[in-house]
């Protein structure tokens, strides 16, 4: 085994951007059949390193060998030529073509259409990631658009599979089930290079560990001989601040009530809601777990009021029925919400931190006067968004694109918090956020629960809702299950909830079957 | 060899974003050149005839005026939906209809006209450009069909209806069966502003709605949903904007500003209506507002830039004997190298092959 070449060697890789040095002189070693880890807060330079590697940037200087000899990755294609497949945390699909038509745009002889769809079946159903390759990509979630990523690349027998936080989006079983596949791959001599926020997976997963802070590589490490908690101080050179939390001080009347919400959907192969309730009091935080596409979108637009439902007495606000209005009415009732995709529906990407202020805050803070922008009050209002929530930035002119996720997300969820509402609906709050940043979410969070504010929290992450939730509920096939105290259920009990197990109609499991 | 390579930059270019305009108009100058001189013509003798010559008299300046009225008037109430995604390509059909709207008010109270007479014609011809707009807003907002089919079919529409009206109701009773309307009376026609030329009042007109459509969108909270929109839909849906109610608005605006162009028009320079009442002012409009930026004191500039095509065109019909087809084809030019030229603002050229793009031989070796 030793003789053998390494399967990927970087030698003193440096790459640079203008006013940002990405990576600096960083060395990797990734041997044959191996799980290893690449760890890193956002910008660290993970993301850079992993794009050069598959071809899609190119060093500034520094040498790659492949399997002992060395190469030059033009571009992606040539990567996979070579045996690279990647799995990108930001999805390289088009949207009008169905699941099919995309995979076979990566591949480079994809073969007739009908075979390629029957091997698409196959590996899905192989791998536990159920996707149906007729179907187009724009009626898929985040987590089922992934899923086509990961066969796609599963699809080529690679050798070297880089893999940018593809759990985020699956339950605990399936996570499991991923790992196994993964770890027989790595068994048949496949190497991983495996990103992920998820310290404990890592620590469950991989055999090695590089961390990356500031473009540099800071160390290495066995993971499965450190903590989650130990792993993460790596990450970020300083001292980890867990959120605090009191037990909740539940008050009063339910703050948001919703009761008999069904909808139905134009669209095909959009999940309909079905006879969905739940209520959260003032000062309570409810999470809603699920895996990606049973109904998340559909239930966060009709809590924000992006989608009306037939019936105003289905989602009521403060007891008063708000069903039949828009997410501006809502608003001025005291709703905040901070969507799933921030870039692109949370904030504009065009626009600077200002304007993006305005884009939600106009509803409650006192921004735009006689029909006019109050332009210096959405600018202080953008600085006291930046100052308190710690948001890393050049300042309120910058563009809300040139922050990074975390960052982005920070000022989100500040500009929806500072407008003091009484009720926030928050979907994935930390998805792709690094630990830092993620704490901090978490703790703001909680904070505006202790002060009488009702909070409710759809994601799929499990450790997240955990940590912040006093209740959880499931979404299953746009059912929801009944809510238990967190502290008396578990991770494994979600994760049943989380693959159907709840009072399962016959009807249900039809439909899940079909759905596959 | 030498190769040019495009590489992105990191951020959208503010310099080139106002540069590639001044860049277009250079290259649509060195292309006219190249093609007088291939036409025989002497290149610097006609070029000077065409963009030079027309603004060396006050008489000449007056007609840039007069010709610039119309597609500013048009191109900003354009360039604000397109700002939203909404695409009115039918000014020209609105401008239509604004015309045969407040021209018929003037033709109605014929020989009765008094100070309210003009006021009324403006009225009219805003809203009939409205009306025409409608049209398309209600087809997109009820039945989400595409406004930019709606808007450019209704314009043959309109050139029909005109075409009827000519030779029908509004035809000059004392006109020997000739299909033009009757010459409007003194009260029906836009005072001239500069004595000597034909500037009247519409050029103020343009200049109010430059100014209002640049604080409609700097400054109010609906420019700045109609940015939001245009930008990020889903982002306005999130923010709760009505979408419907912005393409309703959007579109009546654009709609009413080229009815008012039209109404102008014929109260103005032609003062009756004919058959024919535009070269063509509410399509240029749409080159108008995209050589503008859509910004309404780039579409003020770029308006006389294009009057100056216009006008310079004619020159050099009459001048050099050239076609007519010489004036669509300096408007494509521009367009063209604008549109290329645009690539500039989010990428840079580099030249030679110095460049981190290497073709990895050693890889593809492997490979093999």
């Amino acid at each position: 085994m030793t003789d053998q070449p390494h399967r990927l060697e970087l030698r003193q890789i440096t790459k640079s951007f203008p006013g940002c040095l990405a990576n600096d002189r960083v060395d990797l070693v990734l041997r044959p059949g191996e799980i290893h880890a690449l760890l890193g807060e956002n910008g660290a330079g993970k993301s850079t390193l992993v794009k050069m590697i598959y071809g899609v940037q190119h060093p500034d200087s520094g040498t790659m060998l492949w399997e002992g000899r060395p190469v030059t990755v033009a571009d992606p294609n040539e990567a996979r030529r070579l045996g690279i497949g990647m799995v990108f945390q930001h999805f390289s699909l088009f949207d009008t073509l169905t699941v099919t038509e995309n995979i076979a745009l990566g591949l480079e002889k994809p073969g007739p259409m009908a075979a390629l769809a029957q091997r698409i079946a196959t590996v899905s159903e192989r791998y536990g990631l159920a996707l149906d390759p007729q179907r187009h990509v724009h009626s898929l979630s985040v987590g089922e658009r992934q899923r086509v990523e990961i066969v796609r690349c599963l699809l080529q027998d690679p050798r070297l599979l880089i893999m940018d936080e593809p759990t985020s989006v699956l339950t605990p079983q399936e996570t499991t089930k991923l790992f196994d596949t993964l770890r027989r791959l790595a068994s048949e001599g496949c190497t991983i290079l495996y990103i992920s926020h998820k310290l404990e997976e890592i620590r469950a997963l991989c055999d090695r560990a590089t961390v990356l802070r500031g473009g540099r590589v800071v160390g290495a490490c066995d993971p499965k001989a450190q903590t989650a908690r130990s792993l993460a101080e790596l990450m970020i050179g300083t001292e980890l601040s867990t959120p605090e939390r009191l037990p909740a001080a539940v008050s009063g009347a339910p703050r948001l009530e919703v009761r008999h919400l069904s909808t139905t959907s134009d669209n095909p192969f959009a999940t309909s809601l079905k006879d969905v309730a739940l209520e959260v009091r003032g000062g309570e935080i409810l999470g809603i777990a699920g895996v990606a596409g049973n109904g998340q979108a559909e239930l966060l637009a009709a809590l924000s009021g992006e989608d009306k439902v037939a019936d105003p007495d289905s989602v009521r606000i403060d007891g008063r029925p708000v069903g039949h209005l828009g997410p501006r009415e809502r608003r001025t009732i005291g709703l905040a919400f901070v969507p799933e995709e921030r870039l692109g529906r949370g904030a504009v990407p065009e626009l600077s931190l200002s304007d993006n202020a305005l884009l939600s805050g106009y509803a409650r803070a006192p921004l735009v006067k006689g029909g006019m922008v109050q332009f210096g009050r959405a600018k202080s209002y953008a600085e006291t968004i930046i100052r308190s929530f710690n948001v890393v930035t050049r300042g309120h002119r910058a563009e809300a694109r040139s922050l990074s996720g975390g960052n982005l997300q920070k000022f989100i969820i500040g500009r929806e918090i500072l407008q003091k509402p009484d009720l926030l609906v928050v979907g994935q709050p930390t998805w792709g956020v690094d630990a830092g940043a993620a704490a901090a979410i978490h703790q703001a969070l909680i904070d505006l629960a202790r002060g009488g504010a009702a909070v409710l929290v759809v994601s799929q992450d499990l450790d997240e809702l955990f940590v912040l939730s006093d209740r959880i509920a499931v979404l299953f096939h746009g059912r929801l299950s009944e809510s238990r105290p967190t502290h008396r259920t578990t991770v494994e009990e979600i994760g049943l909830l989380m693959g159907g197990l709840f009072n399962a109609t016959t009807e249900d499991e039809d439909e899940a079957l079909h759905a596959v | 060899m030498a190769l040019i390579r495009l590489e992105p930059r990191g951020q959208a270019s503010q310099a080139m974003l106002y540069l590639t305009p001044v860049l277009a108009v250079v290259l649509t100058l060195a292309a006219g050149f190249l093609l007088f001189a291939a036409l025989g013509f002497d290149p610097v003798a006609a070029l000077y005839a065409f963009f030079i010559e027309p603004l060396t008299t006050t008489r000449g300046l007056g007609e840039l005026a007069v010709k610039a009225t119309p597609l500013v008037l048009c191109a900003v109430g354009l360039a604000i939906g397109f700002r939203a995604n909404v695409w009115n390509i039918g000014a020209e059909g609105q401008f239509t209809l604004g015309a045969i709207a407040g021209g018929g008010v003037a033709l109605a109270f014929y020989g009765e006209g008094g100070w309210w007479l003009l006021p009324l014609m403006v009225v009219a011809g805003a809203a009939g450009g409205m009306a025409w707009a409608a049209i398309p807003a209600f087809l997109r907002t009820r039945f989400n069909a595409s406004e930019i089919l709606t808007s450019l079919m209704l314009t043959y529409v309109a050139l029909l209806l005109l075409s009827l009206l000519v030779n029908g109701p509004y035809r000059d009773p004392d006109g020997y069966s000739f299909p033009e309307s009757r010459l409007f009376e003194e009260a029906a026609v836009m005072p001239i502003l500069i004595e000597g030329t034909r500037v009247h009042l519409g050029s103020l007109f343009a200049l109010l709605a430059v100014a209002g459509g640049w604080v409609l969108m700097a400054r109010t909270f609906v420019g700045f949903q109609i940015k939001v929109i245009g930008l990020t839909p889903m982002a306005a849906g999130y923010a709760g904007f009505d979408q419907k109610r912005i393409i309703w608005l959007t579109l009546l605006l654009s709609g009413g500003l080229a009815g008012l162009a039209g109404l102008c028009e014929v109260a103005g320079p032609i003062g009756q209506i004919m058959p024919s009442i535009s070269p063509g002012y509410g399509f240029t409009a749409i080159i108008v507002a995209f050589l503008g930026r859509l910004h309404p004191v780039g579409i003020l500039l770029a308006g006389l830039l294009m009057a100056l095509s216009f006008i310079g065109g004619e020159a050099a019909q009459i001048g050099l004997g050239l076609p007519k087809a010489i004036t669509g084809v300096f408007q494509g030019m521009l367009l063209f190298f604008l549109l290329a030229t645009d690539v500039l603002i989010r990428y840079r050229l580099r030249f030679g092959t110095k460049g981190p793009v290497v073709k990895g031989v050693a890889a593809k070796g492997v490979a093999a």
